[in-house]
């Protein structure tokens, strides 16, 4: 290091760096400086040297699929891809109208939203730090917009408190700060803290609780302009004659508390909830379809794997083409299956026997989604909600606000279901028709008098019913990461997983590419060795 | 609400930490299930359906209906308790009761005659101590 001068920049040392000692060596220095510790993306993968004609199968089209197929191919492999659906982007999609979806158990819904309306069943939201996606959304083309997914103004609704009656994010969460800092404050001004904190610590820690939760000169959080100043007015600033604010009231403590808003607060400090966040322009799908445009010709559609088998050979992959029920056989060097686990644990193989405990040893969560199309944004016109979303403790979890032609007249589609866990179940279990209704009975909480009224459709995806994943993503515990996850990641003799599920992003877009993306490195470098 | 539902009503409400793509809210058990009949239409139904005839796709959820596992009460009480391929573990929102009362439903529903009940002891000798008080 002492041969680089001092005049030299930051971004020159670090390229320097990474000409010296590689990927690792800058990655470390990056995070030394405080960069780049937010991902372990390091640019597409370096597939050098690829042996002329070597060839590699992928099961399954979404994303880590198409991720692998595009890098392998670039790198000389010669690559197909079976695919179960008619479409390829797997978990990465969109309803639209006119689209027809069948969930297991036979249930058929015709989505009946105008054009330009869609809903995301899975992936809807994209973090700012997730790294690869972002890269790829660039290199294919596709245009993102921000996702709006902190709302002051929106709504929490807790059955427990307040008499059921919703309040703004803002007004709860500046009253649970408010009072926690004035609690705190008579803590440290009686002495609790004298063990654990210096006198002049405790002047600065009066001071922040002070400017933090907005309280009075003597400590106290109240109803007043100050507590306004966070949790809003009873009438707001204006000008001339009327122009004095009037404050508004605080509400109950014991009722802040009942509302457990605090699981809201923390939801957003969360790294992967954390602003800014992205999605893409005209619905989810279209990342699944611009990957799709750069391997479209490699992938072979309907087809449903029945067999996986290795040996010193090459890999040999039976299938059968669900529109003609003609059965096949793909044979290829190398295999990278990204099938979801619940389904590729049903499929025969000859995988390694640790390897296929692995596959059986992690189940899938569950997950709700449901669209509703309403004849107005009666949300922006009449509550000033742009964006975001709502929260309840009842089944449906949230509702959350389109981020897209925001002011616009005409219809537009609000997420009226965002269930997991029971809530999950329950709306499962239901018909297409029950959920809707449900949806609207549990919805309108929060919009009682448009909720109904302004209606027009809606549409459900609930993941334990979508017929080529048999759930929503893989649910690893700290167990089965520490007797499985090393198993199910390393390349067994000729195939190698990849997916959400060979990851610690789990049920992420950018779980699955980082997977991808890892997996085809050392496969590549398996393939060498062959 | 009897206290094993009141514990399993609670650990519903375990807060939010997972880093995944979730909704960030936490579920009220306005109704927690008590019968056997409510675990199975709140829980089971999601996946083995109304009529316990499962589904089939790229593979299969298995029917429960003339599911000749069901003559071993040991099987239904491991495979609901601690889950079985996609299908997650349940001992940690169900109580050995409820456990017990889903198994006898699905036993002696669907066409499936096995009359003996499952019981709670049952289900705890056999999930052991993972499985929620």
């Amino acid at each position: 290091m002492q041969a680089v001068n001092s005049g030299t920049t930051r971004r020159q040392l670090l390229t320097a760096i990474g000409l010296v000692g590689g990927a690792a060596a800058l990655y470390q220095a990056m995070t030394t400086m405080g960069h780049a510790a937010e991902t372990q993306f390091h640019g597409p993968p370096k597939l050098d040297g690829a042996k002329p004609g070597a060839s590699v199968l992928v099961l399954g089209s979404g994303l880590a699929g198409m991720l692998a197929a595009y890098e392998l191919s670039k790198a000389g492999y010669q690559v197909k891809i079976l695919e179960y659906q008619p479409r390829a982007g797997g978990r990465n999609w969109s309803l639209y109208g006119g689209d027809i979806y069948t969930e297991l158990g036979g249930a058929t819904q015709k989505v009946g939203f105008a054009a330009g309306n869609y809903l995301n069943p899975g992936p809807w939201r994209i973090p700012h730090h997730h790294r690869t996606l972002l890269h790829y959304c660039k290199a294919f083309g596709v245009q993102l917009e921000p996702f709006i997914q902190f709302n002051h103004n929106a709504y929490v609704h807790s059955t427990k408190a307040f008499g059921g009656q919703p309040k703004h994010f803002r007004e709860v969460a500046a009253d649970f700060e408010g009072n926690v800092a004035e609690l705190l404050g008579k803590a440290v001004n009686q002495k609790a803290l004298d063990a654990d904190l210096t006198a002049e610590d405790k002047e600065k820690l009066l001071e922040a609780l002070r400017n933090w939760g907005v309280l009075d000169k003597d400590m106290r959080y109240v109803s007043g302009l100050q507590s306004s100043s966070h949790r809003g007015y009873e009438r707001p600033p204006g000008g001339g004659v009327n122009g004095a604010p009037i404050p508004s009231t605080v509400l109950d403590f014991g009722g802040v508390l009942d509302s457990r808003v605090w699981n809201n607060m923390a939801f957003f400090m969360n790294h992967e909830m954390q602003t800014t966040m992205f999605q893409p322009v005209g619905g989810m799908g279209m990342i699944g379809k611009a990957f799709a445009r750069q391997v479209q010709p490699l992938i072979t559609h309907n087809a449903k794997v029945t067999q996986i088998r290795q040996d010193k050979a090459g890999v040999a992959v039976a299938w059968t083409d669900t529109q003609s029920g003609m059965a096949s056989v793909s044979k290829a060097d190398f295999c990278v299956c990204t099938i979801p686990l619940g389904v590729l644990n049903q499929i025969e193989n000859n995988l390694s026997p640790a390897l296929q405990t692995a596959i059986g040893a992690v189940p899938y969560s569950n997950s709700v989604k449901i669209g509703l199309e309403f004849k107005r944004r009666f949300w922006e016109e009449d509550n000033y909600l742009y964006g975001g979303h709502s929260f309840t403790d009842q089944d449906i979890g949230l509702i959350s606000y389109p981020n897209n032609h925001l002011f616009q007249d005409g219809p537009a589609v609000v997420l009226g279901a965002f269930a997991s866990g029971m809530g999950a179940y329950r709306l499962t279990g239901m018909s297409p028709e029950e959920r809707i209704e449900t949806a609207l009975t549990q919805g309108s909480v929060f919009h009682p008098e448009n909720y109904r009224k302004e209606f027009s459709n809606g549409a459900s995806v609930a993941w334990s019913r979508v017929p080529w994943t048999l759930g929503c993503c893989a649910r690893w515990n700290e167990e089965t990461r520490k007797e499985h996850y090393q198993t199910l990641v390393a390349v067994d003799d000729r195939v190698v997983l990849a997916g959400e599920h060979a990851s610690y992003v789990g049920c992420w877009m950018e779980g699955a590419l980082l997977s991808s993306i890892d997996a085809i490195t050392r496969l590549h470098q398996r393939a060498l060795e062959a | 609400m009897k206290p094993h539902l009141i514990a399993a009503a609670l650990l519903i409400l375990a807060p939010f930490t997972a880093s995944a793509d979730e909704p960030g809210t936490v579920t009220t058990l306005h109704k927690p299930p008590v019968t056997g009949e409510e675990v199975y239409q709140q829980i089971c139904q999601s996946c083995h359906m109304a009529n316990g005839m499962g589904g089939k796709g790229a593979a299969i959820i298995p029917a429960l209906a003339g599911n000749p596992h069901l003559a071993n009460a040991d099987y239904i009480i491991i495979t609901v308790a601690k889950g079985r391929g996609a299908m997650p573990w349940f001992d940690d929102i169900l109580a050995p009761t409820q456990i017990a009362d889903v198994a006898t439903y699905v036993r002696t529903h669907f066409g499936n005659k096995y009359a003996k009940p499952v019981t709670e002891a049952e289900v705890k000798a056999i999930a052991g101590a993972k499985t929620s008080p």
